[in-house]
């Protein structure tokens, strides 16, 4: 024991060398993965028995499979036993009010903008901040625990309602799915969970904030949403990373199920750490999302700003199993620099009567690439299934790349599948009229850019619209001219 | 898993051993110019072997069964106990043109003498004009096919021995089109492999029709490449129309090298056959050039159409243009992948792409995968997909206006496929095929009936 004390502190004491990083205290294991680290993972957390067989199936699994090369993406070979699979703050006291919170771990947030007091009491949003995957705060628990819903970090959930976790883990992303939903599965750190009963809107938008922050520590969330019948939920997702000059690797899974008649809707705005302008550094984001329409008349809406990581590898889709259930898909994928984003969805038809949108929206600038890739896959037994799909894709600069690789499988005659895409660029005449009314070649783009991006960034919740948009004006910074 | 692992290995072992077996066969009566290529090639196959549903391009379509089957192999010349001038005729009215005859991927021996070819052009057998004029092809045999990383391109170019020869020298104009009707006839299960180059100088004119065609109602698998090298400022046609019988399976690689300021315009109609896999490939290597690439299919029983089309815009201010249409019915698979892939600075390009199919029954399949790759900013590039039914609406147009529900079905099909006949340029082929497309499409035998033979 002494040993790894030892070996913690000293991976513990590790300074930072770039960007903005708390030091607290952070408690984490050797680098490196084996059976014996998952079995630790597992045990630190406390978890019951099915947990860790549902860890190790997938471990073993994980070590068969290799790691997916069809993605358009050039990336330098992961060390995979390079890493530190468990980083949680030390000191995990039980906070009554936010003045007994790390007065570091506030000022990370106030540097990111997410004053908690603030928030708590403006917005209305209740806020599940996670900071290198362990919750440390929840709001708002109680307003939410009157109306019957569970809103809380995923570690809580396997303690106290492992009935649940029990049945719906895995229920959409299965262990084996791929290789980084298996390495997720295997050693997945914390994350959120949220129940909303049978009959039941959640009065408020629940959101979560994720943030890397120990140094050479792969962040592997895992965040499963069920909403029973007849029940509507909001939930945003928003992340942001600080500094560091070495790649990172995050590899997410979220699960949702939507049963009879529910409604959720899922919102993403992504923004970690792209890299600098030599495309040194970033965060290498390899998300696997997945919602599965269950009951009949369900809905299941993603929307996603991307701005940021250096490599984005993410599809977040819907099984339409449910007779008349419905997917749905907004993105606008910005990336600027060396950044490189594959990203896209797929739509799974399976009951009578489903319908599917995919509005995709990718903007590259500087040196980037961005492409889209999507399935939409009817299978025979969906009939009158529909879908509209539409990629729309924007070059700023001839030095960058727009793709798109659509897959469409179609097996029921009654069917009716459309897919478009158009690549252009940003008109000099539009500029031009621009630069003649008083606005500057930057403001310009920057308008154009989202008056491009309106239609998704409409699909977001209010606050995240406002976040999004100047997001994009700023991902956009230095691209001009 | 395992098992189609072995299989895979075993299919491809097959084609080593055959190669090692027939190695001096192969050169026996051979230019040196296809011999030299032939070890590089098998090496290149070998290593990939025959494609299986994990070859991301070959997703749709499993050759390993084909290519797993036996088969005879045609790898010399054999002589035809009837006289094929008689026994086929092309009937399309009105289309005078220049005819020879190849049966199973080898030039017919007996083929009459084409008259009145403008002076300097020479038209034949890849095998005889590889040896008797080798400067020829010197600069050309093979050197698109080289950069392709298929597999089943190596294959070919490893065994190739004859097929379809043409060059038109510079200025020429082909006043008549170039029919090329290629035979498969046996009584055996047939391997044919064919190697076809069109070699057309600056300012040419040239149109090239190429009719496949089955004589016998036997298994038979196809694997055929042709080059063609477009001219500065040529406009060259070339049509492909596949009408085989159920059990036949072929495998076509073109490949065309567009110069500058010249027009290709080619189209692919696939009335009638078993497995048919075309893959097209166009290169746009010079500036202010058109590619017109059209394509459509009919398929019902267990038939499989697969077409797979790669637009290179390696120059600026090109303009391509890809039209595919299929009509499914019964249990038949369809599948298109068309990727336009524009290089850095190849500015001001445009690229346009469509792909549209209707599916009859439930039991049909389409798979379609449109795709962009993009590296320049000054382009105007878009693909649409769809699949669906015929428009009710427009049925119910006509039905108001007291047609029966089977004719203006038949109309509004007829009207689909039109859009893709329309852009043939020789007037006698495109009434030809809007009536082999009706027949087809009324479900009598579109065959061109010198066909029905056997």
């Amino acid at each position: 024991m002494e040993e790894q004390d030892k070996i913690l502190h000293e991976v513990t004491s590790k300074e930072y060398e770039f960007g903005f990083s708390s030091d607290f205290d952070m408690d984490t294991i050797p680098k490196g993965l084996n059976e014996d680290v998952i079995r630790v993972i597992s045990a630190k957390k406390e978890e019951p028995e099915f947990m860790l067989n549902f860890r190790l199936e997938a471990f073993r699994k994980w070590q068969k499979m290799t790691m997916p090369d069809w993605a358009y993406l050039k990336i330098p070979p992961i060390d995979f036993q390079e890493i530190i699979y468990y980083a949680a703050p030390k000191k995990k006291p039980q906070y009554e009010s936010l003045d007994e919170i790390d007065p570091d771990l506030l000022e990370t947030f106030n540097k990111l903008g997410i004053p908690l007091e603030e928030q708590k009491i403006l917005s209305g949003v209740a806020v599940d901040a996670v900071i290198d995957s362990v919750s440390v705060k929840t709001t708002f628990k109680e307003t939410l625990a009157e109306k019957g819903i569970i809103f809380c970090s995923f570690s809580e959930a396997v303690k106290e309602h492992p009935d649940l976790i029990q049945k719906y883990l895995g229920m959409s992303v299965p262990v084996t799915d791929n290789f980084f939903a298996a390495l997720n599965s295997a050693v997945f750190s914390d994350g959120s969970f949220c129940y909303i009963p049978k009959g039941v809107k959640c009065p408020m938008e629940l959101s979560t904030y994720f943030r890397i922050n120990a140094s050479g520590t792969g962040q592997f969330e895992r965040t499963l949403i069920i909403a029973d019948d007849d029940s509507q939920v909001s939930y945003l997702e928003g992340c942001t990373a600080p500094m560091r000059d070495e790649n990172q690797l995050h590899a997410a899974v979220v699960e949702i199920i939507a049963l009879d008649r529910a409604n959720v809707k899922y919102s993403t705005v992504q923004n970690w750490y792209p890299g600098d302008k030599n495309g040194k550094g970033g965060v290498y984001n390899f998300v696997t999302k997945r919602g599965i329409c269950r009951g009949e008349s369900s809905k299941i809406s993603w929307t996603q700003v991307e701005t940021g990581s250096a490599v984005t590898w993410k599809y977040p889709s819907c099984i339409l199993m449910g007779d008349n259930s419905v997917g749905e898909f907004n993105s606008v994928a910005l990336t600027n620099n060396y950044q490189q984003a594959d990203t896209g969805t797929k739509m799974i038809h399976i009951g009578k009567n489903t319908k599917s949108t995919i509005i995709s929206k990718g903007i590259s600038a500087g040196k980037s690439d961005n492409a889209y890739r999507g399935l939409v896959k009817v299978m025979p037994g969906a009939s009158n299934a529909r879908n509209f799909s539409q990629c729309d894709s924007l070059l700023l600069g001839s030095n960058c790349g727009a793709h798109t690789f659509p897959y469409i499988e179609v097996a029921n005659k009654s069917s009716i599948i459309e897919h478009e895409a158009t690549t252009s660029k940003i008109g000099e005449d539009q500029i031009f009229y621009c630069n003649q009314r008083g606005i500057s070649t930057e403001d310009a783009i920057g308008m154009i850019v989202n008056g491009y991006a309106k239609e998704v960034l409409n699909k977001l919740p209010m606050e995240f619209a406002v976040e999004a948009q100047k997001l994009l004006q700023i991902s956009l910074e230095g691209s001009v001219g | 898993m395992t098992q189609t692992r072995i299989n895979k290995k075993a299919v491809s072992e097959k084609y080593s051993e055959l190669y090692k077996e027939k190695r001096s066969l192969l050169d026996e009566g051979s230019s040196p110019l296809l011999n030299r290529m032939r070890d590089v090639s098998m090496k290149r196959f070998e290593q990939v072997g025959v494609p299986g549903f994990k070859n991301e391009d070959y997703k749709y379509t499993n050759l390993e069964r084909v290519f797993g089957k036996e088969y005879r192999h045609v790898l010399a010349y054999e002589t035809v106990d009837v006289d094929l001038n008689e026994v086929f005729q092309c009937d399309v009215p009105q289309l005078d043109t220049y005819t020879v005859l190849l049966i199973n991927g080898w030039y017919y021996a007996r083929n009459l003498q084409l008259e009145g070819l403008p002076e300097g052009v020479v038209a034949g057998s890849l095998k005889q004009i590889s040896n008797e004029q080798p400067e020829l092809l010197e600069n050309y045999l093979n050197r698109q096919a080289a950069l392709s990383n298929d597999p089943l391109v190596a294959l070919n170019t490893a065994f190739a021995k004859d097929g379809f020869f043409l060059y038109v020298p510079e200025g020429v104009k082909l006043e008549k089109p170039i029919q090329v009707i290629n035979l498969t006839r046996g009584q055996e299960a047939t391997f044919s492999t064919q190697r076809n180059l069109i070699i057309t100088g600056a300012k040419t004119e040239a149109k090239v029709i190429f009719c496949d065609h089955t004589l016998s109602s036997i298994d038979c698998l196809g694997n055929n490449v042709t080059e063609v090298f477009v001219g500065d400022g040529a406009v060259v046609d070339v049509y492909t129309i596949q009408n085989q019988n159920n059990k036949s399976n072929s495998v076509n690689s073109s490949f065309f090298k567009v110069g500058e300021k010249s027009n290709l315009l080619s189209g692919v109609a696939c009335l009638h056959g078993g497995l048919i896999r075309n893959n097209l490939v166009v290169s746009l290597d010079g500036e202010h050039s058109e590619a017109g690439v059209f394509g459509m299919s009919f398929t019902d029983k267990r038939q499989h159409v697969d077409n797979f089309t790669n637009i290179l815009h390696n120059k600026a201010n090109c303009l391509s243009n890809q039209l595919y249409k299929n009509v499914l019915d019964e249990d038949s698979v369809g599948a298109f992948t068309g990727r336009i892939h524009v290089a850095r600075d190849a500015q001001k390009t445009n690229a346009f792409q469509r792909n549209n199919n209707v599916l009859l029954t439930d039991t049909a399949k389409m798979n379609t995968k449109p795709q962009l790759i993009i590296d320049a900013d000054d382009v105007k590039c878009s693909h649409g997909a769809t699949v669906g039914q015929i428009d009710l609406d427009a049925l119910f147009y006509m039905r108001a206006r007291g047609i029966n529900e089977n004719d203006a079905r038949m109309m509004l099909m007829n009207a689909f496929a039109h859009e893709v006949v329309q852009e043939i340029r020789v007037e006698a082929l495109r009434d030809r095929i809007d009536e082999l497309v009706e027949k087809r499409l009324k479900g009598e035998l579109a065959k061109c009936h010198s066909c029905d033979i056997n």
